[in-house]
Formats: C-alpha cells, sequence, structure tokens
C-alpha cells in the first residue's frame, strides 16, 4: 500500500507577533492549495490548549498523517507540538515546523514580502512533511557507578557522595596521595580549622568504603562511550585497565599561579619573597626567614589574578581571604610584627568573610590599596614599592618576609583533558559549564559532570557544593536505569559507502566507525547527536540524517524557490535558503 | 559639591593607622573644622569614629600648648570661672530677673541645669526665662544652682583639654550628689548630651528641655491657651538630633501650638546641616570662613518660605541668629527657640 500524506497546516498569529506583518488569512488561503494538504487554519495563538485542540481534532476527523505548524522557533515550542500529535497518536516526529516568526515577521517590516516569504517557509514545509519519516525513541541501559577524575576535595566528596546513594564510584587520582591541594593548607577561613583534619577524615572514609575503588599514581588515558556507558581505559603504571561506568565527575583541579612570571616581584631570586601555598607550609613550622622571626611582613594580594598582561583577567576568588587568614595568623604568632596587605579591591563575599576581614584590621593588620610595582633588595630586607591609591602617593615598605597572594590557574595539561572528554573551555582557560545560571555542574555532553576548581577558582566549601551537586546530577540517570537516545541520528546507505572514513575525521562525538568486516561505516545511534557533519563530509553523499534527508530537503528548497516572481529580489530570497537550515 | 575645608575624616583615619605612633600634627591646623557633628560616625558603616580622634589630636596639640589664643581664653575662663565665656562667677544667676526660681538646695524633683550661654548671652537669656515660665505653668517641680552652677565642660572635653574636664567633671558630680539630684534638664543639647554620655553614670536621669516639654504636651499638662499663626520649619541640632536620636519631641512641641505650621526643610531629622556651633568652634572660626554652614542652613529655611526658623539648642540660635543678619534676611526670617515660641502661645 502507497503511503498517502495528508497534511494538516496550522498558522499562528503569535497575537500580533506575527499577524502585524503577515496577512495570516492570505497566508492560510495559499498553504489550504499546496499539494497533499487537508487543512489549513489559523488561530492566535497555536501554543496554546484551544490552538491544540484545533491539531489534535483534526488529526482524529480528518485521519492527517503529517502536521506542519506555521509559528515560532522550533527551539521554542517543537517539543510542544511534538507532544501535541503524540497525544493525537501520530508519531511525534510527523511534525514539520515553519518559523515565521523570528526568521520572518519579527525581521522584515513590510507586509508584501513577510507574507510572500511566510508562503513559501510554509510550502516547504508541506513538501518536506510529505517525505517525513516516523522514527522511533529508543532507550539503553544504563550502568550503574561513575567514574570520578580527580582525588581533591571535590572529587573525594563526590565519590563519597556516589557510594552512600548505593552507586559504586571509582576515583582516579595521578598523585600518590588524595587530598590535591587542599592537603598543602594548613588552616580554613574562616573558622581557622585544621585542614589536615577535615581532608584526611575524608581520606579515611574513602579508603575504607565498600562502594568506592581509590586508584592513585593512575591516569585517564581514554574515555568512549555516552551517557549510561562510558568506557574508560585507566593506566596505572605499566598497567592500563578498562572500566565502564555511567557517568563521569571531572574533578581535575588547579594549579597555582607560577609567581616566576611576574619577575618584577623576584620570587625565586630572594628568600624572602615567597607565596601563599610557601606560606602555608611555613606557618606549619617555626615561621622563620632567613634564620629570624619576620618583623615586618607584607602581603600583595591579586598575583596572577585580574591581571589582562598575563591573560588571567578573572579574580582567583579565595585570595582576599587566605591573605586574610595568613596575615591574622602572622598577628598571633608574632605578636610584635607589622603586617601589611597590598590590595586592589578586598573582595570579602562569603558568609563570615567580611566578619574576618574586619578581625584582621582590628588586630592591627594595615591595609594599603596599590597594587605593588616592584619589590628590590635593600641591605638585610626588601623594599615593597607601590602607589598608596587612597593617598595617591608612592610608598615604600620594607620587609623581612612579601606573601604573594598567587592565584589559581587551569592546569597545564587542562587541553589534554578536554580532548579527551569533549569538553568546552572557556575565556578564562577553565572548563565550560552548560549554562552559568541554571546548569553550572553540567557539561555540554551528557553524563560528564564538573566538581571543583576545574571550572573555575573556588574555596573549600564551594568546591563541596559543587561536588555534591554533580553527585547528584550523576545519580539521576544512575537511578532512572535506561537513558533517551536521540532519533534524529545519521545513518549510512552501505551501498554507497567507501568506507573512506572521512566522516569519522569530522565527527565531534567518535559515532562513526568502521565495520572491520563489512568495510563501511557504521553509526553508533547512541552517540550519535545528530548534527550532519558526517553528512556534509562524505563525498559519497552516503550519510544521511534522519528528519533531515537529502529528498527532504531537497523537496522542501525547491518547494520554496519554485514560482518565485521577478517582484522578489536576490536578498530576500538568499534569506530564505540560508535562514531555513 | 564645594570643600568648605581640607579635614577628611577619611583619609585622616587611615593616615594615622599608617602613622601607627608617629602621627605628625605639623600643617594639621584643619583639626580645629571638625564640629564634632558626628556626621561622620552616624554615616560610617564600620563604626569608625574619626570625631573621638579628631578630639584625642587635639588633645595633643593642647598639650603642647600650641592652640588659638581663643581656645587658650576659653579654656582658661572655663578653669577660672567656670564658664568659657570670661564672665564673672556672680553673675551667674542674673538670667533670672524678677522671676522667681527656687535654688535647688530648698529642694526639687528636677534641676533645671542652665548652662553658661542661656545663663550669660542676652539673646539666650530669653530661653531659659521662657523655659522658666512654661514650666511653672505646668507646675513642674524644679530649682536651679544659680551662681553655684558650674560649666559642665562637653566643649572642653571636645576642644581637647582632657585634664580640665576631667576635673569639671569632678566637681559637677560632687555638687549633684551633695545636693541628692536625681532628675536633671538642660537648655543645651551640648549639657544633655555630655551628662548622659560622657560623665560617670550615677542614676540619674537627664533630659533636654524639649523632653521633658514633649511629654508635658502629650500629656495634656502643658496647655497654651493663645495662639501663633506662624509657619516656623525647625533645624535639628547635631547634639540633639544625630548624637542622641531625638528628632521627634522637639516637633511634638513645635505641633502643639495652636496655629503654628510646621513645614520642614529637605534637610532635616538625620540629614540635618550642622550650625558650625559645635566642637568648640563657637569661640573659634574655620580654616575656610568664607563659607558658613549657617547662611547655606538660612537660604534652606528661606526656600521653605516660613517666617519661623526654630531651633532648640543656644549654640544653633546664636549662629544662625548671626548668619540671618550677614544674609540679610531679618525682614524675611526670624530665628527662635522652641521655648521662646511655645511660651508666646500661653
Amino acid at each position: 500500500m502507497t503511503f498517502t500524506p495528508k497534511i494538516g497546516v496550522y498558522i499562528c498569529h503569535c497575537g500580533i507577533n506575527i499577524a502585524a506583518t503577515v496577512d495570516v488569512p492570505t497566508v492560510t488561503e495559499f498553504a489550504a492549495h499546496l499539494p497533499d494538504v487537508c487543512v489549513a487554519r489559523h488561530y492566535t495563538y497555536m501554543c496554546s490548549d484551544p490552538g491544540q485542540a484545533l491539531i489534535k481534532n483534526d488529526i482524529a476527523e480528518l485521519n492527517l498523517n503529517r502536521i506542519v505548524v506555521a509559528s515560532c522557533s522550533p527551539l521554542m515550542h517543537e517539543p510542544t507540538f511534538r507532544d501535541t500529535i503524540a497525544a493525537a497518536g501520530l508519531n511525534p516526529y510527523c511534525l514539520e515546523m515553519a518559523n515565521i516568526r523570528e526568521q520572518c515577521s519579527w525581521v522584515h517590516p513590510q507586509e508584501t514580502r513577510t507574507t510572500t516569504k511566510a508562503m513559501q517557509l510554509i510550502a516547504g514545509a508541506v513538501a518536506k512533511a510529505a517525505r517525513l519519516q516516523p522514527l522511533e525513541v529508543r532507550q539503553a541501559p544504563i550502568t550503574p557507578s561513575a567514574l570520578v577524575i580527580g582525588g581533591g576535595i571535590a572529587g573525594m566528596q563526590a565519590a563519597l557522595d556516589i557510594a552512600e546513594a548505593g552507586y559504586h564510584a571509582t576515583i582516579v587520582e595521578r598523585a600518590p596521595r588524595l587530598g590535591g591541594h587542599a592537603a598543602q593548607l594548613y588552616r580554613t577561613f574562616p573558622t581557622l580549622e585544621s585542614v589536615a583534619d577535615l581532608v584526611n577524615g575524608m581520606i579515611e572514609r574513602l579508603i575504607h568504603h565498600p562502594r568506592i575503588t581509590v586508584m592513585t599514581e593512575a591516569e585517564v588515558t581514554e574515555v568512549g562511550g555516552y551517557v549510561g556507558n562510558f568506557n574508560a581505559h585507566i593506566r596505572r603504571g605499566e598497567e592500563t585497565s578498562a572500566l565502564t561506568v555511567g557517568a563521569v565527575v571531572v574533578a581535575t583541579g588547579f594549579e597555582v599561579f607560577d609567581a616566576h612570571r611576574k619577575p618584577e616581584f623576584g620570587y625565586g631570586v630572594y628568600p624572602e619573597v615567597i607565596t601563599t601555598l610557601d606560606f602555608e607550609r611555613l606557618v606549619h613550622g617555626d615561621l622563620r626567614v632567613n634564620g629570624r622571626q619576620p618583623e615586618r611582613v607584607v602581603f600583595i594580594q591579586c598575583v596572577g589574578s585580574r591581571d589582562q598582561t598575563l591573560g588571567n583577567s578573572y579574580c582567583s576568588r579565595v585570595c582576599c581571604m587566605v591573605t586574610a587568614k595568613q596575615a591574622r595568623l602572622v598577628r598571633e604568632r608574632l605578636p610584635g610584627a607589622q603586617v601589611t596587605v597590598f590590595y586592589i579591591d578586598v573582595r570579602a563575599f562569603g558568609k563570615g568573610f567580611e566578619e574576618f576581614y574586619d578581625r584582621a584590621r582590628e588586630e592591627g593588620v594595615l591595609y594599603r590599596r596599590g597594587n605593588p610595582s616592584e619589590i628590590v633588595r635593600r641591605g638585610e630586607r626588601v623594599v615593597v614599592r607601590a602607589e598608596d591609591t587612597l593617598l595617591g602617593e608612592p610608598v615604600e615598605v620594607e620587609a623581612d618576609l612579601v606573601v604573594l597572594a598567587v592565584g589559581m590557574t587551569p592546569r597545564a595539561d587542562i587541553g589534554t583533558v578536554a580532548g579527551l572528554l569533549k569538553l568546552s573551555r572557556s575565556a578564562d582557560g577553565f572548563f565550560m559549564e552548560a549554562h552559568p545560571k541554571l546548569r553550572p555542574v553540567d557539561t555540554a555532553m551528557a553524563g560528564i559532570f564538573l566538581a571543583g576548581c576545574c571550572q573555575g577558582p573556588k574555596d573549600i566549601s564551594e568546591a563541596i557544593v559543587q561536588a555534591r551537586a554533580a553527585a547528584s546530577a550523576v545519580m539521576i540517570p544512575l537511578r532512572r536505569g535506561q537513558v533517551q537516545v536521540e532519533a534524529t541520528t545519521s545513518f549510512v546507505d552501505e551501498e554507497l559507502c567507501s568506507g573512506c572514513a572521512q566522516c569519522a575525521q569530522v565527527c565531534a562525538f567518535s559515532a562513526l566507525v568502521l565495520h572491520p568486516l563489512r568495510g563501511v561505516m557504521t553509526v553508533n545511534p547512541v552517540l550519535c547527536q545528530g548534527c550532519g557533519a558526517c553528512s556534509a563530509a562524505c563525498p559519497s553523499g552516503a550519510i544521511n540524517v534522519k528528519q533531515f534527508t537529502f529528498d527532504q530537503v531537497m523537496a522542501q528548497i525547491e518547494a520554496i524557490t519554485d514560482g518565485l516572481r521577478p517582484g522578489i529580489d536576490a536578498p530576500v530570497l538568499a534569506e530564505v535558503v540560508i535562514s531555513s537550515f | 559639591m564645594a570643600i568648605k575645608t581640607r579635614l577628611n575624616p577619611r583619609s585622616l583615619i587611615y593616615r594615622i593607622l599608617i602613622a601607627g605612633n608617629g602621627f605628625d600634627l605639623e600643617g594639621r591646623e584643619e583639626l580645629w573644622d571638625c564640629t564634632t557633628c558626628a556626621t561622620c560616625y552616624s554615616r560610617c558603616p564600620k563604626k569608625v569614629n574619626p570625631m573621638e580622634a579628631i578630639i584625642a589630636l587635639r588633645g595633643a596639640f593642647v598639650e603642647k600648648g600650641r592652640v588659638h589664643p581663643n581656645v587658650k581664653t576659653a579654656l582658661e575662663s572655663t578653669f577660672r570661672y567656670g564658664n568659657p565665656l570670661t564672665m564673672p562667677r556672680e553673675d551667674r544667676g542674673a538670667w533670672v530677673g524678677d522671676l522667681t526660681v527656687k535654688p535647688i538646695g530648698e529642694g526639687a524633683e528636677y534641676l533645671y541645669y542652665v548652662g553658661c550661654t542661656p545663663s550669660y548671652d542676652p539673646r539666650v537669656q530669653k530661653v531659659s526665662r521662657s523655659l522658666v515660665s512654661l514650666l511653672q505653668r505646668s507646675g513642674v517641680d524644679f530649682g536651679i544652682l544659680g551662681n553655684d552652677e558650674a560649666c559642665c565642660a562637653s566643649e572642653v572635653r571636645r576642644l581637647g583639654e582632657a585634664g580640665l574636664f576631667e576635673m569639671m567633671v569632678e566637681e559637677n558630680v560632687e555638687t549633684f550628689k551633695s545636693l541628692k539630684v536625681m532628675k536633671i534638664f538642660t537648655t543645651s543639647p551640648h549639657c544633655f548630651n555630655v551628662f548622659k554620655n560622657d560623665y560617670p553614670q550615677s542614676g540619674w536621669q537627664v533630659q533636654h528641655y524639649t523632653q521633658l516639654l514633649a511629654k508635658l504636651v502629650t500629656n495634656g499638662v502643658l496647655e497654651f491657651s493663645g495662639r501663633l499663626e506662624k509657619t516656623v520649619t525647625y533645624h535639628d541640632p547635631c547634639y540633639l538630633g544625630k548624637h542622641n536620636g531625638i528628632f521627634d519631641e522637639p516637633r511634638t512641641v513645635l505641633q502643639s501650638i495652636p496655629g503654628l505650621k510646621l513645614i520642614e526643610m529637605d534637610r532635616s531629622r538625620e540629614k540635618s546641616l550642622c550650625c558650625e556651633g559645635g566642637g568648640g568652634r563657637m569661640w573659634l572660626e574655620g580654616t575656610n570662613p568664607g563659607t558658613r554652614l549657617a547662611q547655606l542652613r538660612i537660604k534652606e529655611a528661606l526656600e521653605t518660605g516660613v517666617e519661623i526658623l526654630a531651633t532648640a539648642c543656644p549654640f544653633c540660635l546664636l549662629t544662625l541668629d548671626e548668619a540671618l543678619k550677614h544674609v540679610n534676611a531679618q525682614d524675611r526670617l526670624q530665628v527662635m527657640d522652641i521655648a521662646e515660641l511655645a511660651a508666646q502661645a500661653l
């Protein structure tokens, strides 16, 4: 039995968003006479309940089998109308949308031309709709475990939460010991607790947890697969093992800014000049410099942060409080020492931070606004030279100890990790979240989540917060047990494929592999995101994308260009063609 | 915005912090510009009090004897005559004139602490006398110290003479104790403030007279038989308002006067502009005498179109009255104390 398309066309006014510049009744009349169209209607708001009811009734009464909705962008309401027709018993992929708002009514003021363009877009959509095929929404099973890359405080917390929820977690750490940068710290801010106590407690719980595998001195070398079933290769010494997990938490951390990159401060030249991280070790001991206790201590903030010259425009967020904490520790240990902090701005934004900063000043820490220009040697001491910008005067402060508040930078190998997991990075070089407000823990890759400073500078509590968020995001697919797979994937016509693998080179999702026996490319429909890059790259025209096949798209183009009259000028035509795809 | 003085409280505090113990007073004559109006510390979100720092630094000037001759005169006069005005002690009670006020020694519920300016200055004596008639009409039982009254030393403290201040405190506390004084009210917000906030607390209750009058009118004890068909604006004295949060009571008294219409200036209550009479500035010109805040205040009062600019402080009364003459607006505006206005409606 041959398939006969029976198409309904539904044209939306969108209030006056469309109707103000498009003659909707005329367009409806035009649509009603297009091939295969059984009915064409227009309505104020097609997405409203009565609008959707129009479509459902027609499907039931007129036995429609393909639907065209001419309204806004499919980004806005394609899911809505797919649900509408599915509720009326049609396959959700038997829908085609013509965008006559963003791509027509909103951008062209003249009614005659917008009306013509709307007609062309609808003609194209109808031609494509006649050739649409129902597609299957498929489910894939999920491996109920997670891989956590990085054994710092964020990675440890994520692993603990996942394991506590009943799933298995494998934590892979490159260093011989868990704990990351936090393990090198002496006291927390703003509560001045021992960091070692916090970190060691977590390590203990982690090592003894029945559902956590700890792999130290290990490295993830390869990650394939997709949400629900990632295949990771982990190298440990000479051995490489394979691991399948349902989701991945990336918690690879940061690197401390290399103070050598500010040569004017003489780090590595003057033994009196150290970093905040060096200070954490120093304060663990008896706080001596050159064999004696310093009498004058200077802290310099924003070293390597908020510095466009160094390419680090961002604020490292923790240094203000690290400095306040260390300054207070100096005041406490060496009550006779004069402590000066040079700052640009003090950002004490967290809970208890401003109060902590107030305490530092009450305890006699002198905050002077100004970014020092250089440090020079003067006899036994060094001299910090700066402009005090509150006074507008140059100042020199002699010091026995200068502590540079070094910021956080992305790890040197972050590019490698990004390549491994196909993650994007933001302008600051850290991993980029899927959305800065609404999806701050997600990546663009389904099933891969971010925790801790690999996404941007954070203090311990913020790293914990993000780790716990990432862990709970991981648990969503793990708990569900199955994952929905994209239906509009590419497929290979094995008759035409020569197995040249050019498609595999352009695929960002590693979805195409050469079949070892048949010598043709095969698509992993779970990995494929339907972007169409392979289809464009294929020299034989062997790859099509479902819902965007050659015959569908060509029919659409032909319908749009057919019957174009000399009255329509070239620029509009070009726009129609370009903007429709 | 015009800057009236080089005195910058923010920069001053910062320089003091940076200098540690080595703060150099040299060339810091602007420290005498401070009127101790309390705006600095009432606006500081970090509870920094530049005003007290300035008072302390003035102390360093005083210790070195490096003070303006007028300051020297005021301090010496306070030490010798119990008032900063070089007036004889034996004339202190003369303001009473034909009124009958009982000496506190005879015993009374309240001590009316009159103060130096209200005792000696002919303009302000009218305020003291008005107040006496108001309170006597209300049946309040009060007495005065007369010639035994000594300066409260509020301005002495604010000029930085901590030693003399201590001495005066001792003398006054001794007097109050020996007379078993339990309740005090004052003419001046400055005396009120120093008793309330700077004197050792010995269980006595201190009020400004506007607080007492407000209570009397609210309780219906003080009733006005006359009317005062005048439009009036009210200038908040710093030591009543910003220093002690007393904004409503003076307005309560004004609004209880039949016929009186109160119109507020834009800058009122916490935003009130200082008249420059505080912090010893009654006897000292600032480093920029060209711009007087009191004149600015007169202009602000004129903008409201009222007939009378009312206040409740002897210093405000005198500085504003003086400014009125400078601005040449005596035909359009009158400066009066709340007590005087209220007494007119008795």
